[in-house]
């Protein structure tokens, strides 16, 4: 298993340095010189020239990636060109709000996905099947601005349910008081998706022989649908929840922005529109780093629930 | 053999050939009735944005013929704003103004040019009018255009470049395969909308071609993966083995033996990815990293109604919302049944 773990680490290394130059190229020679930009409307030559050799652009491209490793390494990207705050510390204080939405919503999301899932498979082909396909494709075909603006206006603004936006400093305010109606609203957009999905991996399993040997033994139906079939189900249903992980961390950057949330995907959003390329830049880097971790994540997951799998 | 007597030969032979894929597709989704319905609507979105596009209809979007907010027609006009519907009387002349003169030459050469014809603006709109008394059915046709051909034209570059790459990697096999299956993995690493964030953040210039490219250039993976696994699929079938017989070139074994024979995958993904640009063009264009000003798009839109439905100024969110939800659910129900006539297997 330790070696298994190593193995896999070590094999990230590949796909890292190109998560790393690719992201070097787009900002260092896409995204062109920043320090006209830095050095405001009335620049002279010799401030533009101060702002490139400390950002390091004077120096030949070798020494500017090793520069950007160094950074990634040591969790220390300077300051963030628009408000002057350590690009580490913007990430560490932001990470609490968006994982104070993002866990309540996972878990609500997969819990009553399987569940939704596994009635509707159950009664496949039927016409409430049908019907609840149907609203699903539609539902999955309002944009998710629509629900925002819609639930934020109707719920929040008019009766009064919710605050409309806003974030306090306590975990069970946050928790209970403004994060709920953006977790009811991802979790309204998100169910539609979702349940069409765990609907297909559960109808794989259902046409398997171990289903027909399980009816054939008299097992009540509740019973092979809940136990046996969800079990099988859960392979792709959790490759399927980790791989979106860290996707969600970003994902979730309407919701942020419209509520008010300081987290990692509103900050995503200001930094995109002020071009401070370090926030973007470490960010990037480090949300790929943890899909990778997360993928790994999940197969070692699939030992746990399916004793088959076999990890070498 | 020529065409005259490959013209016979296919007659002579009519009664045995059995009818090729795309017929057989065509005829599954032929029978279905929901795919029929949903196509009828998508080529009916389709049929607007070439009206729109050519000029033919909602080309004059931009008069402000209406009062602004004027409300829907159902709902009559707004008492509050009719005074607005009245043409603006000219300001009483001014004996001290030093530009009198000069306005005067300015104010009959606008009349002479047929501009001082001031319409009344109208009190209501079929379904009304926005913040400068724009019509909001037409705003919303030229808006879908901008919309529609982002992701038309993003999901086309996006599987070009999937099938390219994954013709490559799958065909080639070894190091060509190695090399792309890495960049695959890069790219996947990345979410896609922080992919795309990123990009944006990188091209300076907002246009509709920096959106194609940006949605393009980060949908390519999906593609690649299916095309890639159809090559290795297909390079080792006979068809293959006897174009290499007779000597054809990599090139042509690549593009035109099994092109052909897996364009139906590349075809299923484009619907799909359509959809989901569709969706990305308008958070775009919502965030203000999309389309530039002065452009509309069905996410412009949005924007603007965010701010019109505290003052409880409903139509115009409505308008935009419901022809996008029209659009993405037939597309998306046509796209579904494409795949399953096309693969009945994989049902």
């Amino acid at each position: 298993m330790f070696a298994y773990i190593l193995r896999r680490l070590w094999q990230m290394l590949p796909t890292m340095a190109g998560v790393v130059v690719l992201v070097f190229l787009l900002f260092n020679w896409v995204g062109g010189d920043p320090s006209y930009l830095l050095a405001g409307k009335m620049a002279d030559a010799h401030a533009i020239a101060g702002i490139r050799a400390q950002l390091g652009l004077d120096q030949p491209w070798y020494v500017q990636l090793g520069i950007f490793v160094k950074q990634i390494l040591t969790f220390d990207f300077g300051n963030a060109w628009s408000t002057g705050e350590p690009v580490a510390h913007i990430l560490t204080s932001r990470l609490g709000p968006s994982l104070t939405v993002l866990v309540p919503l996972t878990v609500l999301e997969t819990v009553i996905g399987i569940a939704l899932a596994l009635a509707v498979a159950f009664v496949r082909g039927s016409l409430t099947d049908r019907i609840v396909m149907i609203a699903c494709t539609v539902g999955m075909s309002i944009s998710i601005l629509v629900y925002i603006i819609v639930f934020q206006y109707g719920l929040a603004y008019q009766l009064g349910l919710f605050p409309v936006q806003g974030w306090g400093e306590g975990f069970w305010e946050n928790l209970l008081r403004y994060a709920t109606l953006p977790i009811l609203i991802g979790l309204a957009v998100s169910l539609a998706p979702t349940l069409r999905l765990f609907r297909s991996f559960v109808l794989d399993e259902a046409g398997q022989d171990y289903v027909r040997t399980a009816r054939a033994k008299g097992l009540p139906e509740r019973r092979i649908v809940w136990v046996h079939v969800l079990r099988n189900a859960a392979i792709p249903i959790i490759t399927y929840v980790m791989a979106n992980l860290p996707a969600l961390l970003i994902g979730a950057f309407l919701l942020e922005r419209f509520f008010g949330i300081p987290g990692i995907g509103r900050e995503v959003i200001l930094a995109v529109e002020r071009s401070d390329f370090p926030v973007i830049k470490a960010i990037t880097v480090y949300v790929a780093a943890a899909t990778m971790v997360f993928n790994l994540l999940a197969d070692l997951m699939y030992q746990a629930v399916d004793p088959r799998v076999k990890l070498a | 053999m020529t065409g005259r007597t490959m013209q016979a030969g296919a007659a002579a032979l009519k009664a045995q050939t059995s009818p090729g894929l795309w017929t057989l597709a065509w005829r599954r989704l032929r029978a279905d009735r929901v795919a029929m319905a949903s196509l009828a609507v998508v080529l009916l979105f389709l049929l607007s944005v070439v009206l729109s596009a050519t000029g033919l209809v909602a080309a004059d979007w931009e008069d402000e013929v209406a009062v602004n907010y004027a409300p829907p027609t159902f709902i009559g006009p707004d008492p509050a704003l009719s005074a607005l519907a009245q043409p603006q009387r000219p300001a009483p002349p001014n004996a001290f103004d030093p530009l009198a003169a000069d306005i005067a030459v300015l104010k009959a050469q606008l009349a002479r040019e047929g501009h001082a014809v001031q319409k009344p603006k109208r009190a209501t709109l079929p379904f009304g009018a926005d913040k400068w008394g724009h019509d909001v059915i037409k705003k919303t046709i030229k808006g879908g255009q901008t919309s529609i051909v982002v992701g038309l034209v993003a999901a086309f570059v996006a599987v070009a470049l999937g099938t390219l790459f994954g013709a490559l990697s799958g065909f080639y096999g070894g190091l060509v395969d190695d090399a792309f299956n890495w960049f695959y993995s890069v790219f996947t690493s990345i979410p896609s909308i922080l992919m795309i964030l990123a990009v944006a953040a990188v091209l300076q210039t907002r246009g509709v071609a920096s959106i194609v490219l940006i949605l393009g250039l980060t949908g390519w993976t999906g593609p690649y993966r299916l095309i890639r696994a159809e090559y290795i699929k297909h390079k080792a079938r006979e068809y293959v083995m006897a174009a290499d017989a007779i000597g054809a070139s990599n090139w042509r074994k690549m593009f035109s033996h099994i092109l052909p024979n897996v364009s139906h995958v590349a075809l299923v993904q484009m619907s799909i990815l359509v959809v989901g640009f569709i969706k990305a063009e308008v958070i775009l264009s919502f965030l203000g990293f999309g389309v530039p000003v002065g452009t509309v798009s069905w996410g412009s839109m949005l924007n603007e109604a965010q701010n019109e439905l505290i003052l409880g100024k409903w139509w115009q969110l409505t308008a935009a919302a419901s022809a996008m939800a029209l659009l993405v659910t037939a597309f998306s129900l046509f796209a579904d049944a494409l795949r399953d006539a096309l693969d009945p297997k994989l049902k």
